[in-house]
């Protein structure tokens, strides 16, 4: 946004804080990225893994301060996402609220607009993707609109910037005239039936008459009151009993009225106002079915739906392993070129530590970037353009049998290429059982790194037939492990409620600013751990202890798995980086490994280093999403599993080969 | 047993197999229930003749029966006592799968609706049958939602009294047919999250998809496109609106 064609006569500077809240997908982070360009950081919440993006803009003179709130629906207190929201706006006091409403849902969206008005916060209104919504044939009176509201609205298409310096200029003069007024801002728009209306009115007396300042509005909060909201109830508990008892007189009273519970009478009241406020303000020309619905129909035909499912998940996979290997050879050559990481290198402990931790610094460009990077960018397309929740709709009664719903489905997608950008996007899971449950799962799942162990030492070494039937075999453990967990973890599933948007063509600078904000934070999680890690396992090799717990797994590698004494360094080495398994091999016993180790003794070892501690950084991130014990309870399940199977497997397939 | 009391008996059977096979919806024919009752086609035809004299059921001959309106209300109520038995017998007193059918089939004909709805409680509102997981109906008594029918567990359903309109789980709707929301299953967390996304009490929406192998469905509310997991959309139940009627009120589905 350029900040110099309209100066401003207001020479002095003000920081403005405004925040963008609306529902998902109406374009929110479009707006975002436009108005704060590269001045972003995205963090999160304090003590909650919903994401906080905020950013800055210098307009006409002024830096103003942008947060993107969380999308949602409304404020109840079902998910994190709205309990953020709504303490933001009461505590942090925005400046000015940008409610973005999708022109295409203008009722649903309005629902959610009342709610923010009954905040009684400063409000501009900006209706989004006006383009879309002409494509349904639906024609918005923005300026009926705006003064059924009350509140300044401004028309954008924020995908092609349309629109959005006269919103700028919108939400400056609505901070600026509210920058004196303190009072909540009385909007008249919003009127009840005269049975709800009184008693809101007659709670906000009482709660004036107490003195009640609790940042949310009286009006607000006395709507929550009658709604039965347990949050506000316990804020208003500790300092206003009285306030709660006198509530819950009326909303029994509401109740007996309508003979529906007082929530269920609110909700119904908000949507027949936001009804009749958005069927003054829309006018629908002829229905038109659009391109979008055309694909639709494909998209979710009972048959081939399926067909597209599978190619779009194929499609993902493949895209990521051929660019991310061919991405992974050329970072490979160029990090080679300044230094060989050959693990096994010995001299001061300066020169070993260097190694080690360059090691681990080559083990995270060469693997986890050159694989994440256009997974993301690809998957963000995936995400944005509305293909992921068709594809979620399609599988959702297949990730039912493991508990969990559709859109689990991405997590488990993601496993594929990395594990650790995988458990982070568990977050898009409305619980934290399912986020547990996804990331067990997605911790067997057959990363990059356990692909390159299975094919390098089966697919070379025994044959190409069993290598694929070890990755077969991941799959069966993955949905036994699933359904072992879901067993230890009983418990109601959250059913899947989704929108389903209009499919739509991304914008090419959102998804590459989405993907280098995801691979930012991976980076800085996943760097310090590579490099820690390979420095310490480097050092505790040279000085021996490595070998010597070698030794001490001899009982588990030699008498349980049957493989050679020196498997236990593998392993451990393997911690960091799973291809440091074959690389310590080869400086064994060389290249021709056949020699070393039997078909037999191969295979136990793949399944091994497939299944045994996923790595150190997938470790890192299970600590940090979900803590010590859920982290260490899923690592040691892993390595059970790793070696149940593996000694399994060396019992039987003497018999088999 | 008398007579009397057997031919009732049979009546239900008969309700029990048109609403699954024919959902009151379409024609279902004689070969169809003979195969399912386990009886020769013969006895059918009588019978079928019978119920269209009772009211509950329209029978052309050589094509098969439909149910009524009234037959369809009688069908879902012993379907619903049947199901909520099978329930019981299988998660309560652990009585093993394959058996619950032919038990349930016994005790469904004296059940009282004041014992119905005490089991439903007792089994939390359940939308699916143990056996072959199909769909609960919701009770025929006048209660909005499951929370008003908690609280006022005191009166007797008799006292309730019954449901004007023909509820029908959003799950049997077909694509592109639209009903109003009467009444939503389940406690408050669950009507609150589908009132948050404007499913609520008197709200119309269309069937758009039913994804296979029991999976969600897509619905169009208020303007947008919504996806319900099977089991979240097993527990809203509408009316169905005719085609017309729709139409004059303008073709649209915003509510």
């Amino acid at each position: 946004m350029d900040n110099e064609e309209k100066p401003s006569n207001n020479v002095h500077e003000s920081d403005f804080t405004i925040a963008l809240a609306g529902n998902a997908n109406v374009g929110k982070s479009v707006i975002f990225n436009h108005l704060t360009g590269s001045q972003q950081t995205v963090g999160n919440w304090p003590g909650k893994t919903v994401e906080r993006a905020e950013g800055k803009l210098r307009f006409e003179d002024h830096d103003l301060h942008i947060i993107d709130l969380p999308g949602i629906y409304s404020f109840s207190t079902f998910s994190m996402e709205e309990i953020v929201s709504r303490e933001y706006i009461a505590e942090e006091n925005p400046d000015v609220v940008i409610n973005v409403i999708d022109a295409s849902v203008l009722e649903r969206n309005l629902f959610f607009t009342i709610q923010l008005m009954e905040m009684e916060i400063p409000m501009v209104i900006c209706i989004n993707q006006m383009d879309i919504a002409k494509q349904k044939g639906i024609v918005i009176d923005t300026k009926k609109l705006e003064k059924a509201l009350g509140i300044p609205i401004v028309p954008t298409v924020a995908i092609r910037g349309e629109g959005l310096k006269k919103l700028m200029e919108k939400t400056l003069e609505m901070g600026k005239n509210q920058e004196n007024n303190k009072n909540p801002i009385k909007y008249t728009a919003i009127e009840y039936g005269s049975e709800i209306e009184k008693r809101i009115k007659s709670i906000e007396k009482f709660m004036a008459s107490k003195n009640m300042n609790l940042g949310y509005s009286h009006k607000w909060m006395a709507i929550k009151l009658l709604e039965n909201d347990p949050e506000i109830k316990k804020l208003i508990h500790e300092e206003y009993p009285e306030v709660i008892q006198y509530s819950y007189q009326l909303a029994l009273e509401i109740e007996e009225i309508h003979q529906e519970p007082a929530f269920a009478v609110i909700a119904s009241e908000r949507y027949t106002l936001a009804s009749r406020i958005a069927a003054g303000a829309q006018l629908h020309t002829d229905i038109k079915i659009t391109l979008s619905e055309k694909l639709d129909n494909v998209l979710t035909h009972p048959f081939l739906g399926y067909i597209t499912s599978a190619t779009i998940i194929l499609g993902l996979l493949l895209w990521t392993f051929l660019i991310g290997d061919f991405l992974s050879g050329i970072l490979t050559n160029i990090l080679g070129f300044f230094q060989p990481t050959d693990p096994l290198l010995s001299g001061s402990i300066i020169t070993i530590l260097w190694n080690g931790a360059f090691g681990g610094f080559v083990a995270c460009v060469t693997l986890i970037i050159p694989f994440v990077v256009p997974f993301y960018i690809l998957l963000s397309y995936i995400e944005n353009s509305g293909l992921l929740t068709r594809v979620a709709f399609m599988m959702d009664s297949f990730m039912h049998k493991i508990g969990l719903h559709g859109k689990a489905l991405i997590p488990l997608i993601l496993g594929y290429g990395c594990s650790v950008p995988a458990i982070d996007s568990t977050r898009i899971l409305e619980s934290r059982r399912e986020r547990i449950l996804a990331a067990f799962a997605i911790t067997f799942a057959p990363c990059s790194a356990r692909t390159i162990i299975i094919l390098s030492l089966v697919a070379i070494f025994v044959s190409i037939w069993w290598a694929l039937a070890l990755y077969v075999l991941d799959l069966v453990i993955i949905f036994i492990m699933g359904k072992l967990a879901l067993k230890a973890m009983p418990g109601e599933s959250t059913s899947l409620i989704m929108e389903m948007h209009s499919l739509r063509l991304p914008e090419a600078s959102s998804v590459l600013k989405q993907t280098w904000n995801r691979t930012k934070s991976l980076i800085y999680l996943v760097l310090p751990i590579f490099i820690a890690g390979g420095a310490i396992i480097q050092v505790l090799y040279v000085l021996g202890v490595l070998n010597y717990i070698g030794i001490l797994l001899t009982p588990l590698t030699v008498y349980w798995l049957g493989l050679p004494a020196f498997a236990g360094v593998l392993l451990l080495l393997g911690i960091v980086r799973k291809e440091f398994i074959i690389l310590t091999l080869v400086s064994f016993v060389g290249t021709d490994l056949s020699k070393a180790l039997t078909p037999e003794q191969f295979i136990v070892l793949a399944i091994v280093g497939m299944l045994y501690i996923p790595c150190l950084s997938t470790v890192g991130i299970l600590v940090k999403e979900f803590g010590a014990k859920v982290a260490s309870i899923i690592t040691a399940t892993n390595l059970a599993t790793a070696f149940l199977v593996g000694g399994i497997f060396a019992y039987i397939l003497p018999f088999i080969l | 047993m008398s007579g009397n009391e057997n031919l009732s008996e049979n009546i239900e059977e008969y309700l029990e197999v048109l609403y699954k096979l024919g959902k009151g919806d379409h024609l279902v024919n004689t070969s169809q229930i003979s195969g399912n009752l386990k009886i020769a086609p013969g006895s059918v035809t009588p019978m079928l003749k019978k119920l269209d004299k009772l009211g509950y059921v329209n029978y052309s001959p050589y094509k098969g029966a439909i149910l009524t309106k009234t037959g369809l209300k009688k069908a879902k109520s012993v379907t619903r006592k049947h199901r909520l038995l099978e329930k019981f017998l299988h998660d309560i007193l652990q009585i093993r799968k394959d058996k619950v059918h032919d038990q349930a089939c016994d005790m469904e004909h004296t059940l009282s609706d004041d014992a119905e709805r005490a089991l439903c409680h007792l089994l939390e509102r359940p939308d699916e049958c143990p056996d072959d997981e199909e769909l609960i109906p919701a009770c025929d008594f006048s209660f909005k939602t499951c929370e008003e029918c908690m609280e006022r567990k005191n009166e007797e359903v008799e006292q309730v009294g019954t449901r004007k309109e023909n509820l029908i789980s959003i799950v049997d709707l077909k694509e592109h047919q639209t009903g109003k929301v009467l009444f939503i299953r389940g406690d408050y967390k669950v009507i609150r999250r589908l009132m948050d996304m404007g499913i609520t009490l008197g709200a119309k929406l269309s069937m758009m998809k039913i994804a296979p192998f029991k999976g969600p469905v897509e619905i169009a509310v208020r303007g947008s496109h919504l996806a319900l997991g099977r089991d979240i959309a097993n527990n809203v139940f509408v009316e169905i609106i005719p085609e017309q009627v729709k139409e004059e009120d303008g073709a649209t589905v915003h509510g």
